[in-house]
């Protein structure tokens, strides 16, 4: 005979519900992949990539390592929620199957086993292990997951414990499927004890103890009041199953397709697309881009984060300031558990609300310059930093670099700014006017003083040659004995610029290089944490008096073990800064220039 | 009692205040952080607008200094403490003055040319700053470039460190204009075959005989004015430097080779100044500057009784302004202390 | 009216009167920083664009404050977006922004 009974009506509907808007949605996403997405979803599903896609979505779904990463209590209670839950489940599952007397296993009745099947005999492989094996662990398991939610009690008045001090606000779909969600273990604990209480037995040593107190205190009553608590029960689950696709649970159905997508080798594209789509899905409006993103942290910016972006652009409220108003500096993008782009998914939005700007490039001469195995390009920026220009200069008469000065007479634009505004199209224009002038040059060696020139000729430019930031051209020159150092050791603080750390991972060449002339200080935000300068061709709506908050903020850091330069590998960081640091600010290479001896006079 | 009054600052504005509170027979003690008096004044050839020689007005500061003025040279003050309207000051170097009245006139600094990167001071070798060029007029061995040239082309560029929203000074310096122009007339007179340029903005004639000044630099010297500001400039091989700047007139760029170029530095708050504000509490304005009693009334008195102000720590002023004001800060201050 | 027998050609004449100032009212409120420019063309001799055409980013800003937006359209299509002009900028013009906002405002004109 199969078990039943009504109260199981509202958690098996839910349950259908959630499991269709599901199917649903990813049949959706999938089937909007364009076709050559759509091959490597399918080659991805029969290869060891889906095997590595399952693994990430254990550790991140339900371990939440980046979660444990940034903070252990975070993670803990992430993961006691997740991993609690779905271990319940499938325990849940064995347990009914073994204790079933049918061979029937409706979906609910793991779930309510316990208003079905009160009396459990002893297994025979409990006798030589665990006495009570499920009902022992069945009840670990409970408590595990009370654990985490005790913790999200106290997060909500303490979030500074968690790592966090701002978090998003709740929508009313929200709040709703989090009282379900955070109601559904109390009332399971308590429906259990009850049932445990009431009939004597089938309790572990927790729902068994509590409900021997219960039922002492609450007698025949306790039949009654377990049978509402079973009902309540599944009602919250039922609720919680239904809210969830409205509300940001609709995360967790969502990341998990997002884990596929990145395995099977699918990328954003330069407008929306299924991937664009699944990743404003799986954002968990966790909040933790809030804290890490300086435009709130310093300028008191608070509407244009990462998770207020995405929730804009999903609920269709994104306009023009919020999509401009954001330096794309990757810090968001480096915190976010999820793994979301958010700099890619600004970008495309930037391609709506930056206007029809259609470029016209016509006037860009087609040059034919001389050719050299090594050319240098300074970049726009480093043409207002004559000081670099200097020191470059005279670093190569030095080493007796025989180079090509492309752009001594004025730069064409690596076409990352025009990029950054989401004009991916025009940017091309420029790219490819810029990309013939230098691969007429026959180079082998391309060396630039900019991060932002550099980041774009290795990500966009597939140049057939050697692509050098200048730090790790200098750095190559004093290893190969070219240029000889006499070090003074003055105390320096260094600035990752965003587009050679984060943008290039170029974290080591510039370190090493400033070790060997002065006596580097550690700075709290570095490497993959580094603080933007505030002058980032990212942002486009700021005034300057919020901008220079920006670089106040960051300079205060910088300055916190008291440095005698600020050096940094980057002109438009280094003119940054220069207008508000009290010491001077210097590039790696005006470093490296005044340390070597006995030089032979040049002309800046 | 005889009252006593402290003054800090032995520039124009200090010597002018401390000699006409000496005549209102008040006891004056002055300290000046450098070894002589006389501040900027010294670093100057010739003044604005008749090209004077500096010295004539140092005379007659120094004239005025009287034996009831005690005066402290090389004597920085480093803390001023304050107990029932009684100041006590003291110096880096032990001295301890005291007094019942503090008037400040510790000045202004010159922005330090090398913040604008763009325009290559202290990196190209014949970018100079209105300063230097004065000190070369001083020297007298004539106007040379740094290779020992006579230069055949001069630039000025007006507006260096002022109106500036990137050096965080929206101000404007007020004499930079009437500065470069009165340079660029003893240029001539220096090497009458040269050609001089002034790159500006604006041109601010705002005083007496200022624009007639300007008025006989284009008509009597030849003195060519380009309005654009200069964005950036190079050096040729030769140490020559190369400028770029739009010539708004035509609407179009302009690129001139000069052989120096000589950048007109604006007034910018004295760090000093802004530490003793500090100690006395009185308020800094947004532009760094102290802020008065009043903008239009009482210019003179600090937002702190007892506390006085004088000469260019409330903003950028000429000469002839910076005597006036110490005389009426001087005024404010003898009947601060002596009130009828 | 009298006829005076001439007129001023209707092409050198900037009719500020008839000219469309849409362009500048949105600039207005979506880029302000745009008000604060004195012209001192430090902009455009730093310019990259400029520095291969006749791109003159000083001269958008005062073809949109006169209502000029004919000329404007072609102009404005001549920016790389570099930024060098803001970094030189004395008054802390957002040009790039101004850029994006003049043809936001031109779409919005159709």
């Amino acid at each position: 005979m199969i078990s039943f009974n009504l109260f199981v009506l509202p958690f098996s509907l839910g349950l259908i519900y959630l499991l269709y808007m599901i199917a649903r949605w990813w049949y959706k996403w999938i089937s909007a992949l364009n076709p050559n997405d759509k091959t490597r979803f399918r080659n991805g599903l029969f290869s060891p990539r889906f095997f590595s896609a399952v693994k990430e979505v254990f550790l991140e779904s339900l371990i939440h390592r980046k979660m444990f990463k940034r903070n252990a209590l975070m993670g803990y209670m992430h993961m006691s929620f997740a991993l609690g839950w779905f271990l319940l489940i499938i325990l849940g599952n064995i347990e009914s199957r073994i204790y079933s007397t049918t061979h029937i296993n409706p979906p609910y009745y793991p779930i309510f086993l316990k208003f079905f099947i009160h009396d459990k005999t002893v297994l025979w492989f409990e006798i030589y292990t665990v006495p009570g094996f499920f009902r022992f662990i069945m009840d670990l398991l409970l408590l595990f997951i009370l654990s985490g939610l005790a913790l999200a009690i106290v997060k909500r008045s303490k979030s500074r414990w968690f790592g966090m001090t701002r978090t998003t606000h709740y929508q009313l779909t929200d709040k709703v499927a989090l009282t379900c969600l955070w109601l559904i273990f109390p009332v399971r604990l308590f429906a259990e004890s009850f049932t445990d209480g009431y009939y004597g037995g089938g309790g572990g040593f927790v729902t068994q103890h509590l409900g021997n107190l219960l039922v002492l205190i609450f007698q025949e009553a306790s039949q009654h009041i377990a049978y509402m608590l079973w009902w309540t029960y599944s009602l919250v689950l039922g609720i919680f199953f239904v809210t969830l696709p409205f509300s940001r649970y609709w995360h967790i159905p969502t990341e998990i397709l997002l884990i596929f997508f990145r395995h099977f080798g699918i990328k954003p594209q330069a407008g929306h697309s299924s991937f664009s789509d699944v990743e404003i899905g799986a954002c968990s409006r966790c909040g933790v881009c809030i804290d890490v993103c300086q435009l709130g942290v310093a300028a008191h910016v608070h509407d244009i984060q990462a998770v207020y972006f995405i929730r804009s652009v999903r609920d269709e409220q994104v306009n023009r300031d919020i999509t401009l108003r954001c330096l794309v500096c990757g810090r968001c993008q480096q915190s976010c558990p999820v793994g979301i782009q958010t700099d890619s998914l600004r970008l495309i939005e930037r391609n709506i609300f930056s206007g029809s700007l259609q470029s016209d490039f016509g006037y860009l001469p087609p040059k034919t310059p001389r050719q050299a195995s090594i050319v240098y390009f300074a970049g726009c920026m480093t043409h207002l930093t004559p000081g670099i220009l200097r020191a470059i200069k005279g670093i190569f008469l030095q080493a007796g670099v025989n180079y090509l000065f492309l752009d001594e007479q004025g730069s064409v634009c690596c076409g990352r700014p025009m990029l950054l505004s989401g004009k991916h199209d025009q940017a091309m224009k420029l790219m490819e006017a810029n990309r013939q002038l230098i691969l007429a040059t026959q180079a082998e060696t391309l060396v630039t003083s900019c991060p932002i020139c550099y980041r774009m000729f290795i990500e966009m430019y597939d140049l057939p040659m050697q692509v050098v930031h200048h730090s790790q051209y200098i750095l190559e020159l004093i290893k190969t004995g070219k240029i000889p150092l006499q070090t003074h050791y003055k105390k320096v603080a260094y600035h990752d610029p965003c587009d050679l750390g984060r943008g290039s991972h170029v974290y080591h060449a510039p370190r090493e290089l400033l070790a060997k002339v002065s006596d580097l200080v550690h700075v709290k935000n570095e490497y993959e944490d580094a603080l933007c300068c505030g002058g980032s061709l990212g942002l486009y709506t700021l005034n300057p008096k919020k901008r220079n908050m920006v670089t106040k903020n960051a300079l205060d850091i910088l300055m916190a073990n008291q440095p005698e330069i600020i050096a940094t590998a980057c002109p438009l960081c280094k003119k940054t800064f220069a207008k508000l640091s009290d010491v001077e600010v210097l590039d790696i290479a005006e470093m490296v220039y005044p340390a070597i001896p006995d030089k032979t006079q040049v002309t800046a | 009692m005889m009252k006593r009054g402290i003054v800090i600052g032995g520039g124009i504005a200090g010597v002018t205040a401390a000699s006409a509170l000496a005549k209102l027979g008040i006891e004056v003690a002055l300290l000046e952080k450098e070894p002589e008096v006389g501040g900027h004044l010294r670093n100057w050839d010739r003044l604005f607008p008749s090209r004077r020689k500096s010295t004539e007005v140092l005379q007659f500061l120094t004239k005025q200094i009287n034996s009831t003025i005690s005066i402290h040279t090389n004597q920085k003050v480093v803390s001023i403490q304050e107990k029932h309207g009684h100041f006590v000051v003291e110096t880096e170097k032990g001295l301890i003055v005291e007094g019942d009245s503090i008037l400040l006139a510790t000045g202004f600094e010159l922005f330090d040319a090398s913040k604008k990167e763009e325009y290559g001071y202290g990196i190209y070798e014949n970018v100079i700053t209105s300063v230097e060029l004065e000190r070369m007029f001083q020297d007298g061995k004539g106007i040379l470039t740094q290779q020992g040239t006579i230069p055949k082309r001069i630039g000025f560029i007006h507006c260096v460190g002022s109106r500036d929203e990137k050096v965080g000074h929206l101000y404007c310096s007020k004499v930079c204009c009437v500065t470069g122009v009165k340079q660029a007339i003893e240029i001539k007179e220096t090497i009458p075959e040269a050609e001089v340029f002034g790159f500006y903005m604006d041109l601010r004639m705002f005083d007496r005989y200022f624009e007639e000044m300007y008025f006989e630099a284009q008509q009597q010297w030849g003195i060519n004015f380009i309005r654009g500001r200069l964005s950036e400039c190079s050096e040729n091989p030769d140490h020559s430097i190369l400028v770029k700047v739009e010539d708004t007139l035509t609407s179009r760029p302009l690129r001139m080779t000069v052989d120096l170029l000589v950048l007109l530095v604006g007034f910018i708050p004295s760090a000093e100044t802004n530490q003793l504000a500090s100690m006395l509490e009185i308020p800094i304005g947004e532009d760094g500057f102290l802020e008065p009693v009043d903008e239009h009334t009482l210019t003179n008195s600090a937002q702190h009784p007892g506390v006085f102000l004088a000469g260019a720590l409330k903003g950028p002023v000429c000469i002839s302004e910076t005597f006036a004001d110490a005389r009426a800060t001087a005024v404010q201050m003898a009947a601060y202390l002596n009130p009828y | 009216m009298k006829d005076f027998g001439y007129s001023i050609r209707k092409d050198r004449q900037i009719d500020y009167d008839k000219n469309d100032k849409r362009v500048l009212h949105y600039l207005e409120k979506h880029e302000p920083s745009i008000l604060t420019c004195i012209a001192c063309g430090s902009c455009t001799a730093t310019c990259s664009a400029g520095n291969f055409s006749d791109f003159n980013i000083r001269l958008v800003q005062t073809l949109f404050r006169r209502g000029e937006t004919e000329p404007l359209k072609l102009e404005i299509r001549k920016c790389m977006l570099c930024g060098k002009c803001q970094l030189v900028c004395p008054r802390g013009v957002n040009m790039r922004n101004m850029i994006l906002a003049i043809q936001t405002a031109i779409d919005k004109l159709k």
